[in-house]
């Protein structure tokens, strides 16, 4: 069972000490050091009711995952990487990725530049706009690209084609594939529509974290560059990026777990297509549906893996992050 | 003439068109045209296709579970993520740093791998699902058929616990290190118990953080779709979610009543929103008067 260590009310009793008590007082002082913590029983109900909330909703779903792996044995666990419907999951995770968090990266740093070093008018309601797609339903997220995209929405393939076809044939020896593509460019069912649903869910994250921060620190740093005559480009290689450099990490981590690990957007504009449009939660769905639940369970654990990195990484940062603060702080 | 020097002198800084122009476009194109489109879309059908599709029976149903069954994780989650925040900020335990992190569990875990496992764990014959099942030390005394978790409205509130547990944590925890020692050292002094001095000198610092991170708990388990749909078993008029409604009317391709569900739905969390920070700005109000 867990073991308590629970301080003592330190800081009185500690300013008691260092004053000279007279008789009696001393023993009201300890009093008072009791009173500001509860009772041992008390908190050790507290701490137990926590702990068990926190392993029956946390912990036992964790194990969960890796006990539905293993538990029809090692082989069965590593068939289900072999399957060519896994590899192209996996495969298209990664590309779906690759694209969304450096998209939005790059926006989180523009945005966080043009809100936190300049004042205009209309600047709060941007940041909050910018927070907009947190407050919007994954399903609502994949359903308005549908409405715009799909065969029977604004902009339907065969309308898109009339903007996008003289680009055929600039690409068909060197890119057929993308020139194939361009001549009916299908962004529902098709990689593009994943894409554009992931960078929506995904889009806070990297801008959230950079605005508090940038606006904590201020502009002196960057004028005083300016000032000695810097361009804009050095400023920001060598005086903010440094500055911003841990809240970039932290935002990237966090919006690549959201992109690898998305499901409800996706699963609305992907068609569920195996080896084409299955991303790897949707393959995960699947397998879970036909009942094939270590295979599913051995899916699910990547992404568990996956997880379990990102909040080691979170943690280190924050950690490392901290310090360093206190350290220029002291 | 005169003015123009001084509008320069004060954007020193370069790259605010190049930046704010680049945010905007990208703003615009991805999040606001598109977010636009399901409300013209939902006007398409008139007045009276919004009605009959808004408020049929089965709709209706749809909105009961997702806002009442939010509700209750939520409130959920206010219990015991106080408990979890003032654990892991006031007492010392082996292990804290690993519970810690772990909190965030729910933010890296991607739904769909939450659902899953929790539909293993609660099922009948799941670890905990176990217990519970008819046979099962505490099912057995609920005779005929236990207390079935998995597949009922039960189900839907243990995933949208789960998705909303770090929020109530992690903002309470934050305002908890912060909170001044001295208030409660004066308040001994002043001859209240541990009791009072949490109801009435810890608490109300603590309350609008605590609305702050139930609001954000409850927002996210209104929308929240992965991790609900396997473990509802997503009967119609009982454990069917709104977000699966619509998914559902896009997959028989009724855009138009698609786009009325989440019409219906985004105004109805944008009111609860709007009430739930009123209700934070009095809280705060209350606790200024108070002092």
């Amino acid at each position: 069972m867990v073991v308590l260590k629970i301080p003592t009310g330190g800081r009185l009793i500690m300013a008691g000490a260092g004053t000279t008590l007279r008789k009696g007082q001393g023993r009201r002082d300890g009093d008072q050091a009791a009173t500001l913590v509860e009772p041992a029983w008390v908190r050790f109900l507290i701490t137990a009711t926590a702990l068990t909330f926190l392993i029956l909703f946390l912990g036992v779903p964790l194990l969960a995952v890796f006990y539905g792996a293993f538990r029809e044995g090692w082989r069965v666990y590593m068939d289900a990487f072999q399957e060519p419907e896994a590899y192209n999951a996996i495969k298209l995770t990664l590309l779906v990725t690759a694209v969304a968090v450096p998209a939005n990266t790059i926006f989180g740093v523009a945005a966080a530049w043009a809100l936190t070093k300049f004042k205009f008018p209309g600047r709060q309601i941007l940041i909050t706009l910018i927070d907009l797609p947190f407050a919007v339903s994954p399903v609502i997220a994949g359903l308005i690209y549908v409405l715009i995209f799909s065969i029977h929405g604004w902009l339907p393939p065969t309308t898109l084609a009339h903007a996008t076809s003289w680009a055929v044939p600039f690409f068909q020896s060197w890119a057929p594939t993308f020139a194939l593509w361009l001549a009916e460019p299908k962004i529902i069912i098709a990689i593009p529509g994943l894409i554009l649903a992931t960078i929506f869910v995904t889009f806070p994250f990297v801008a959230r974290e950079l605005i508090p921060l940038m606006q904590s620190q201020g502009e002196e740093e960057e004028l005083a560059a300016i000032t000695l005559g810097a361009t804009g480009w050095q400023t920001f290689w060598r005086v903010t990026l440094p500055n911003i450099k841990w809240g970039l990490i932290h935002g990237i981590i966090l919006c690549n777990a959201r992109a690898m690990g998305e499901f409800g957007a996706v699963s609305v504009v992907s068609g569920h297509i195996p080896n084409q449009t299955n991303t790897l939660p949707l393959h995960i769905e699947l397998l879970f549906g036909s009942r094939m639940f270590a295979a599913s369970f051995a899916m699910a654990s990547v992404l568990t893996m996956l997880a379990v990195v990102t909040l080691i990484l979170k943690a280190l940062i924050e950690y490392f992050h901290s310090k360093g603060g206190e350290e220029a702080e002291s | 003439m005169t003015t123009r020097p001084k509008i320069r002198s004060r954007r020193i800084l370069p790259g605010f068109g190049l930046t704010l122009g680049c945010s905007m476009l990208y703003l615009t194109l991805i999040v606001l045209i598109p977010l636009a489109g399901v409300f013209v879309k939902s006007t398409e059908g008139g007045w009276d296709f919004f009605w009959q599709t808004a408020f049929t029976d089965r709709a209706m149903a749809s909105y009961r579970l997702s806002f009442g069954a939010s509700l209750i994780a939520a409130l959920i989650n206010a219990v015991f993520g106080l408990l979890t925040a003032w654990v892991l900020v006031r007492y010392r335990f082996p292990g804290k740093r690993l519970v810690d992190s772990m909190v965030d569990l729910p933010f890296a875990l991607p739904t769909a791998v939450a659902g899953i496992a929790l539909t293993a764990v609660y099922t009948s014959n799941g670890w905990i699902g176990k217990l519970f099942a008819p046979e099962g030390p505490i099912g057995s005394h609920f005779p005929p058929d236990g207390i079935p978790l998995a597949y009922t409205e039960v189900g839907v509130v243990i995933a949208l616990t789960f998705i909303g547990l770090p929020f109530v944590v992690r903002t309470i925890q934050p305002v908890l290190e912060d909170l001044n020692r001295e208030a409660e050292e004066a308040a001994a002094s002043l001859g209240a118990n541990r009791w009072q001095m949490f109801s009435r000198v810890i608490f109300p610092e603590l309350r609008p953080a605590l609305l702050t991170g139930f609001a954000l708990a409850f927002a996210r388990a209104v929308g929240e779709y992965g991790s609900v749909i396997f473990i509802a078993g997503n009967i119609p008029y009982k454990t069917e979610i709104t977000p699966l409604l619509i998914y559902m009317k896009l997959e028989e391709f009724n855009y138009d009543g698609a786009a009325v569900l989440a019409v219906v739905m985004l105004v109805a969390s944008f009111v609860l929103l709007l009430l739930i920070n009123g209700l934070q700005w009095w809280s705060s109000k209350f606790q200024r008067a108070a002092v």
